[in-house]
């Protein structure tokens, strides 16, 4: 039952992008097209749990016992940049084809402050290890189903007569904030 | 290029957040008054200064190889330093109790290490330029952005609950969706077609 109210939470009532503002880059960086917008969900999901479950083995048996906490931030981003790297490297051997879909967003994902965001959230939040995969694959799901409705939206949207001045990102930004009000309605459910 | 337009250029010409749509997480996550815009603003600044300026000294000893993850370690350190310092001295409440910036700005402060606006001024001006250039390039571009999340920071503010810096001029509740979620999404998009109309004279 917990899991449920972790996931429901997640994808809908505090959805990473719209909610909470984690993310914002390839979401209107990449959500030109459906096609690429589902390429980055996949590598987004990936690396999104391994680096929690990572992160979260590292923070409870070496931060907290040896009592360095204060190095949670640099100690997570290399986690989370060697973890991209790692993924990289073992994706182009293993699964080259796998490699061709996800390859040009993987090292754009270093920057992307969901993942680091939702690793240090799992943490604030005092989850276990399970929990935290969860809640990790919860906001995955969360952030594709935005980058998913956006970029649908979006393909509409470039065949619009839109003014001039409005054209491109100022037009993205309105249309997520419309979408934003649309997921308001979510709130309160759990 | 003269180091005045290196310094004016992060104002409006290319402007982070307006123009090159970068470190937008912050700007739309931290800007629901003034205060909370210029502190994030302030903070962000000063890691890409201090960032620019080891980058451009450290720049040729690092190898091409491990540069990215270079940047980053230095980055995240400055980060640290600023987590620690917000920490210690804007930590105490407001009056009536409200929240204080510390826990206001929350998850965004660790988060300025995964800023692109950061990274990106290492990588593409720190680490080809001399001290002095990157030291005024990243002054440009920190106060530019600081800028740009004050502006929208005071119009969520006014338009959502009628007060500027926290000095309220209308009594009652302002029009709430801009304090929330979808009100920062419209008051940037909006502040981005009034800045085009009048830089690029579209």
């Amino acid at each position: 039952m917990d899991y449920i109210l972790i996931i429901i939470g997640a994808v809908f009532v505090n959805n990473i992008v719209l909610a909470q503002f984690l993310g914002i880059c390839p979401f209107i960086g990449v959500s030109n097209k459906v096609e690429t917008a589902i390429g980055m969900t996949g590598a987004v999901t990936f690396v999104l749990v391994l680096a929690t479950m990572v992160t979260y083995l590292l923070q409870h048996y070496v931060l907290v016992p040896f009592g360095i906490g204060f190095m949670q931030t640099v100690t997570f981003i290399l986690v989370i940049a060697s973890l991209v790297q790692l993924v990289e490297i073992i994706l182009k051997k293993i699964s080259p084809a796998l490699y061709q879909a996800l390859g040009i967003f993987l090292p754009l994902i270093t920057t992307n402050c969901a993942v680091l965001g939702v690793a240090i959230l799992a943490v604030q939040k005092d989850l276990n290890l399970t929990e935290s995969v969860v809640y990790a694959a919860a906001n995955a799901i969360g952030f594709g189903l935005a980058l998913l409705l956006f970029s649908g939206i979006r393909e509409q949207l470039d065949l619009m007569d839109v003014p001039k001045p409005m054209r491109g990102v100022p037009a993205a930004f309105v249309v997520a904030g419309l979408l934003a009000m649309a997921f308001m309605g979510f709130a309160g459910i759990v | 290029m003269n180091q005045r337009t290196n310094f004016t250029k992060g104002f409006f010409k290319e402007n982070p957040v307006f123009v090159l749509f970068l470190g937008l997480c912050p700007t739309l996550g931290t800007t629901t008054s003034a205060i909370n815009g210029l502190g994030m603003g302030l903070a962000t600044a000063f890691v890409l200064i201090m960032s620019n300026i080891v980058v451009s000294l450290t720049g040729s000893l690092i190898p091409g190889k491990v540069r990215i993850p270079s940047f980053i370690v230095i980055i995240a350190s400055f980060v640290t330093i600023v987590d620690l310092l917000m920490k210690a001295y804007t930590n105490t409440p407001g009056p009536q109790g409200e929240p204080s910036l510390y826990d206001q700005l929350g998850l965004f402060i660790p988060l300025i290490v995964v800023n692109c606006l950061v990274l990106g001024r290492a990588e593409a001006y720190a680490s080809k330029n001399k001290f002095m250039s990157s030291l005024i390039d990243g002054l440009g571009m920190g106060l530019g952005f600081t800028m740009a999340l004050t502006m929208l920071g005071a119009v969520r503010e006014i338009l959502g609950s009628g007060s500027i810096f926290n000095y309220k001029f209308i009594e009652g509740d302002g029009i709430l969706i801009f304090v929330l979620a979808p009100g920062a999404f419209i008051a940037l998009g909006y502040l981005i077609v009034i800045i085009n109309k009048l830089t690029k004279k579209a």
